[in-house]
Formats: C-alpha cells, sequence, structure tokens
C-alpha cells in the first residue's frame, strides 16, 4: 500500500515544471511535509503557551504513540491494543526511577540514567507483549494485546507499593540540562517536536528498508515469507521492539507534558482512543496518525463547548467519537487519508477528462 | 460428512466416555497419577480440619474455603458470560468486543424489570430478550455487510462498545446497582464442610450464600444445555458444520444467515442474562462492562476460542486465580491471571482446548 503511495506523491514532481538538481526535486516532492515541518518550528513566535503545549505538544505525542501502532497495524498487520500500555509504562518507570512528589516510591535518580532505563523497561515489556501475541494470528492479537492493556490498567489501579494505585504521581518535573528547563513550555515544544519528527522519519526510513519490505511482506503472505526463508515471528517482534521505542519516548514526553501519571494515562479509554486516532488518520500512511490525533485533540478541546452551544449535553463526548470511528470503519476503513486520495483521485481524474 | 460424523469436530469437547478415559490413562500414566494427587491433595484440602502448623502458613481455612468457592461460582458466571462471545466467534469469526456492554445492559435491564415487576426470574428473560433483539440487529444491520472482514467486523464492535457505554452512562449515570435476591434465596446455606474446629472439639460448618449455589448449578445446567444442543439437535450439527467449513454448509443450502441470527442473538442474550447473575452476585455499575470483557477474553485465551468446553475450563480457572489472588496476593491480584495467561500462550497459544 505505501510503497504505491510513495511513487504516487513522486509523480506529482514528474506531472509539473520539471527541475533541474536531484535536491530540488526532492524538495518539490516533499514541499508539503517540509513545509507543514517550517510551520511548525517557527510556530512559537506566533501561537500562545496553550496551543503550543495542550494542542500542538499533545497532538505530536499522541501522534507519536499512534505512530507505532500504524507501523504495526500498517506494515505489520497487526493491530496491537498495548502501544498505550508501553507507553504507561515508560510514564510510570521515569516516575518511580526519577523524581514525583511521592519520596517514599521514586527513587530520584538523575535523568540521565532514569530516562534511559524507563525507555528499556517499556521496551521490553512491549517486546515481550509482542513475542506473545507474534506467535498467533490476525485476531488473536487484537483480543491478547487487548487484555495486556486491561490486565496492566488493573494493576496499576489495585496496586500502591509501586504505583500508587488510584491516585497515580503528580509533579514529575522534566529534567534542566545544559541550563535549560525543559518543562518550561517553548522547551518542551521543541523537545516534543524533535522526537516526534524523529519517530516519523524513522518510520518512513524503516518502511523502506529491507527489514520494512520483508515485514510488509509478512503482512501480506506470512506463508509465502515463511517459504522463502524469512522468519516471520523474528520478523514481527522486531517490529513490536521498534514501535515499543516510539511509543515509550511518546510516554515519557507525556508525562513530562501533563506533569501527572495516573492508570487512566493508559486506561481502556486511552487505549481504544489511541486506536480511534490510528484508524481515523488512516493505517495507510505515518502521517496518519497525527493526523488522527489532531482530529481527536481538536475535539477533545473544543467539542464540549461547541456541544453545549448547541444544546447537547457536553459530557456525550464519547458518543461523538464512537460514532466518528464507527462511521470511518464502515464508510472509509483507510481512514481520512484514504478520503483524501480518492478525492485526489477523482479531481485527477476530471481535470484529465477536461484536457481531453 | 462433518455433518453426519461429527466426531472429527471440536465443539463436540472431550473423549466418548469411560473408554477414552481408560486409553488415555494407560497413554499417560505418570500425567494421569499427577493429577490424581493433586484431586486428593485438593479435596483433602477441602474436607479435612486444617493442622495448626498449616494454617500459620496458608492463613485460616475459612479464608481459602471462601476463596475456592467464590473462585468456582465467579467460573460460573464467567462461563455465562465467555460461552456466547466463543460461541459468536466459533461460527462468525466475530470477536465481539462489545459482549461487555451487553453484559452491562442486561443487567441493567434486570434491574429495572425487578423494580418494575418485583419477579426476580423474570427479570432474565427480559434481559436475555432485550440483549438478544440488540445482537440479532448488530447481526443483520451491521455485520452481514462485512463478512469475511474480520479485523473491519472487531473495530466495529469496538465502536459500538464505546457508543453503547456512553449511553448507558447517560441513562443509569455513575450509580451502582444491586439486584435484590428474592426471599426464597436469602441467607446462608449449611456445607458439609469443616472450616475450623472450636477448642471444645466441636467442629464449625461453612456456611455459603444459597444464591451463589444456586447460580452455579444453573450455570452448570446451561452448559450441559448448551452441550446437548450442540451434539444432539438438528440445528446444534448444523452449527458445528458451520464452525468447520461455514461456505459448504451454505452451498449445501441451509440458511446460514438465518443460523447466524440465532447464534447471534442467543450469544448476546445469554450475556444479558449473565448480567441479572452479576447484578445479584456482586453489583452493576460503569466499568463492570470492560471488566467482563477482560474475563471473557481472558477465559478464551485461557480455554481456546471457538470452544465451550474450553470456555468452561478456562472460565473455572480465571475465576479461581482471580479469588485467590485476591485473598492472598492482594497488591497483585491480577498478576496472578495475567501470569495464567501468559504461560497459556507460551505453551499453547490456541488455548487448552482450542486447535489451529
Amino acid at each position: 500500500m505505501t510503497v504505491t503511495q510513495a511513487t504516487g506523491s513522486g509523480s506529482i514532481g514528474v506531472g509539473g515544471p520539471q527541475p533541474d538538481s536531484v535536491v530540488t526535486r526532492w524538495v518539490y516532492a516533499h514541499s508539503p511535509i517540509l513545509l507543514l515541518g517550517l510551520l511548525l518550528v517557527l510556530l512559537p513566535a506566533i501561537a500562545s503557551d496553550f496551543v503550543l503545549n495542550q494542542i500542538v505538544g499533545w497532538t505530536l505525542i499522541l501522534g507519536m504513540i499512534a505512530l507505532s501502532l500504524m507501523f504495526l497495524a500498517g506494515y505489520g498487520g497487526m493491530v496491537s491494543l498495548a502501544q498505550m500500555t508501553v507507553a504507561g509504562v515508560a510514564g510510570y518507570m521515569i516516575t518511580v526511577l526519577g523524581a514525583s512528589s511521592l519520596p517514599s516510591i521514586s527513587l530520584f535518580w538523575p535523568w540521565w540514567a532514569a530516562a534511559p532505563l524507563a525507555i528499556i523497561i517499556a521496551v521490553a515489556f512491549g517486546t515481550l507483549a509482542g513475542a506473545l501475541s507474534a506467535r498467533t494470528e490476525g485476531i488473536y492479537t487484537i483480543m491478547i494485546t487487548l487484555a495486556i492493556a486491561v490486565a496492566f490498567f488493573n494493576l496499576t489501579l489495585q496496586n500502591w507499593s509501586i504505583f500508587n494505585g488510584f491516585n497515580g504521581f503528580t509533579a514529575i518535573p522534566a529534567p534542566i540540562v545544559f541550563g535549560i528547563n525543559w518543562r518550561a513550555p517553548v522547551p518542551l515544544y521543541y523537545l516534543i517536536l524533535f522526537f516526534s519528527a524523529l519517530s516519523y522519519a524513522g518510520v518512513v526510513y524503516i518502511s523502506r528498508a529491507p527489514f520494512g519490505i520483508a515485514l510488509q511482506g509478512v503482512r501480506d503472505n506470512p506463508r509465502r515469507m515463511e517459504a522463502i526463508g524469512y522468519n516471520v515471528t523474528a520478523h514481527r517482534i522486531a517490529a513490536y521492539t521498534f514501535a515499543s521505542l516510539i511509543a515509550a519516548v511518546g510516554g515519557i514526553l507525556l508525562v513530562w507534558l501533563n506533569n501527572q501519571i495516573s492508570p487512566g494515562t493508559a486506561g481502556i479509554e486511552a487505549t481504544i482512543d489511541l486506536l480511534v486516532i490510528a484508524v481515523v488518520g488512516g493505517l495507510g500512511h505515518p502521517i496518519g496518525a497525527f493526523i488522527g490525533a489532531i482530529i481527536f485533540v481538536v475535539l477533545r478541546t473544543f467539542a464540549l463547548d461547541a456541544l453545549v452551544a448547541v444544546g447537547f449535553d457536553g459530557r456525550r463526548f464519547q458518543t461523538i467519537i464512537g460514532l466518528g470511528f464507527l462511521a470511518v470503519v464502515l464508510f472509509s476503513p483507510d481512514g481520512v487519508i484514504g478520503l483524501w486520495q480518492r478525492w485526489l483521485a477523482r479531481t485527477r481524474g476530471l481535470s484529465g477528462r477536461k484536457v481531453r | 460428512m462433518a455433518i453426519v460424523n461429527g466426531n472429527s469436530n471440536q465443539m463436540l469437547g472431550g473423549g466418548r466416555g469411560a473408554d477414552a478415559l481408560a486409553r488415555s490413562i494407560g497413554h499417560h500414566p505418570v500425567a494421569a497419577l499427577m493429577i490424581a494427587a493433586a484431586v486428593i491433595g485438593v479435596l483433602w484440602l477441602i474436607l479435612a480440619a486444617w493442622p495448626a502448623g498449616f494454617e500459620d502458613v496458608f492463613g485460616r481455612k475459612r479464608l481459602f474455603i471462601n476463596a475456592l468457592f467464590n473462585g468456582v461460582t465467579l467460573g460460573g458466571l464467567y462461563f455465562l458470560v465467555a460461552s456466547g462471545f466463543t460461541l459468536i466467534f466459533g461460527l462468525m469469526r466475530n470477536v465481539n468486543l462489545a459482549h461487555g456492554s451487553l453484559y452491562l445492559f442486561g443487567g441493567y435491564m434486570g434491574y429495572e424489570a425487578v423494580e418494575w415487576t418485583g419477579s426476580w426470574l423474570l427479570s432474565y428473560i427480559v434481559a436475555f430478550v432485550c440483549c438478544a433483539i440488540i445482537g440479532a440487529a448488530m447481526q443483520v444491520l451491521i455485520f452481514r455487510r462485512m463478512e469475511g472482514q474480520d479485523l473491519r467486523q472487531t473495530l466495529v464492535t469496538l465502536g459500538l462498545s464505546i457508543v453503547f457505554s456512553d449511553l448507558m452512562v447517560w441513562v443509569w449515570g455513575g450509580n451502582t446497582f444491586q439486584i435484590t435476591t428474592p426471599d426464597y434465596l436469602m441467607g446462608p446455606i449449611p456445607t458439609p464442610i469443616v472450616v475450623a474446629v472450636k477448642s471444645s472439639g466441636e467442629a464449625i460448618f461453612l456456611q455459603y450464600p444459597r444464591v451463589r449455589l444456586v447460580i452455579f448449578a444453573a450455570a452448570i445446567l446451561i452448559g450441559i444445555g448448551m452441550w446437548l444442543a450442540l451434539n444432539r439437535t438438528r440445528i446444534g450439527v448444523m452449527i458445528r458444520a458451520g464452525v468447520d467449513d461455514r461456505d459448504m454448509l451454505s452451498v449445501l443450502g441451509y440458511r446460514v444467515q438465518l443460523l447466524f441470527l440465532l447464534v447471534f442473538a442467543f450469544g448476546a442474550g445469554l450475556a444479558g442474562m449473565a448480567g441479572v447473575v452479576g447484578g445479584t452476585f456482586q453489583s452493576i455499575s460503569l466499568g463492570e462492562d470492560s471488566h467482563f470483557l477482560l474475563a471473557s477474553l481472558q477465559v478464551v485465551i485461557v480455554g481456546g476460542l471457538g470452544s465451550i468446553p474450553g470456555a468452561a475450563l478456562g472460565a473455572l480457572i480465571i475465576g479461581l486465580s482471580e479469588q485467590i489472588g485476591l485473598v492472598y496476593f492482594q497488591n497483585y491480584a491480577t498478576v496472578l491471571t495475567f501470569l495464567i495467561m501468559v504461560i497459556v500462550l507460551a505453551l499453547r497459544p490456541q488455548g487448552l482446548l482450542g486447535r489451529r
């Protein structure tokens, strides 16, 4: 799916005026994403701190975690509902190993020890979850990962010795490195932007690298890949490891952004919201995760007021999300991206006919 | 041919009586010996008065026996929920993630029925019919149109569960309801099990809530009824044939769509009835839908997806491990259940009684 898409976006350059050098051709072909990147880099100059962190920052973090799900589902054909849980594990670990308002639990290690270890633990957790579900096929994956997610949620609710039960943790500071307080709105925004851009680029790169191509082969026909000599299970587990790395970094950033973590952070609702984000955006391309995330964040932030303004109960937000999700699954299974591609194809077809 | 023989079919469950038992003991003498020793050990734990040293290690016997009884009766409830889930999957390859919502809805409807009519037995019928209608509507309106698309169906059930649970919050709010046990089932029932010995040498016998035992017996009866219906009736033969090869059944001229409708309605109705049981056993409130969805998932993952005997075995294991965990490892109760699931998945990815 992605391969055709990549050539599709390349053909825009062919249709237009012929650029001469390789660099200009590349810039031309990738102009939308470069423009978006430029806008995001310059955003702090025009946007308020609220927009910067609570809208764009939150979108990018959710987009990262959804990206890890998109990578597994889109390229690996494994719809894993445990990605929010991986993010939650990383978030909890950074609070337990690092600093929080609870000196009885937190170990107060410096960030350069706590953050890598938290990521390692979360990635190990995600890999283990992957190893459990990678041996089974298709629909089993969604069940097993959902069971893992709910079990972790119940554990965080029940356990007071590590996860501080229902209350969770507050006052989790982001580190101060190079004299910069990374909790301040603008540095935090750039931190988030850097890591989300890195994960986006990483996913795009891997999807075209031999490993990514093999993974897509495993998605399309595991038996044939097995026959050619690929280790199907190992490819699937490695995909989980890579996706968990992205989700883990996202989880730590999420904790730094919100300054708190509680069972709800990786709860059932959050788990399902993440799937909704990925599916609504579209599983066909990495950008879909971020498109889904911006739709979700904007809805979540403004729908309450909008609902009340139209005379509805603002608390029915979840119904709106559910119905929207149903509409996408029923009518456009490839998400917003699919809608966009079909619209492009139609307009292009029309203009083609006009020329003729 | 499978229809005539049905011998290979797994929903048949187990071997053919004493013959098969004797043969399997002959094949696995060590395993048989170990199982026999375990059975005798458990029986001794239940029936004998515990020696003093024993109580120091395992706590008071009353606790253990109560956990055991609670676990087994909870297993009965889990079986009611999970058997519908597994039946629907077995025939239609549809992982119904809205199953927990149906359970909760049944519980609420049962509560309303008891409030309006005062009849506990009638509330079962009301809950069954309401949920069966919803299940049938789901099958006719949605799933019929996307046959063979496993993942999409599952995503739709997930979307439905989001909407259902939010609508139920709307109607019933966040309150906790308990369905009143009828007078004739109130109170404890004496059992011939010694829980402690008084200093005078007089034995104290266990008292156990009558309603839980009655409901457990009813769950066993329903299980046996389902087994008989699947193995001794014409419609059961059709269902088993459909599980084996749905297309072939349809080609032979049987009305597969009608069969799907019946099975979906029955499975959903069973979940609704289980909701009334749960409302009497425990209580019905927000969040119970995901609790019982998780329970169904764990039961079918452990027992084997699509197998009724597997659901019974899985329900017993999960119910017991939950209650035992609650008594002996309070902080990590969910971990015990989860570990069982992990071990089963690692050793037998298809579940204890599942087949590939």
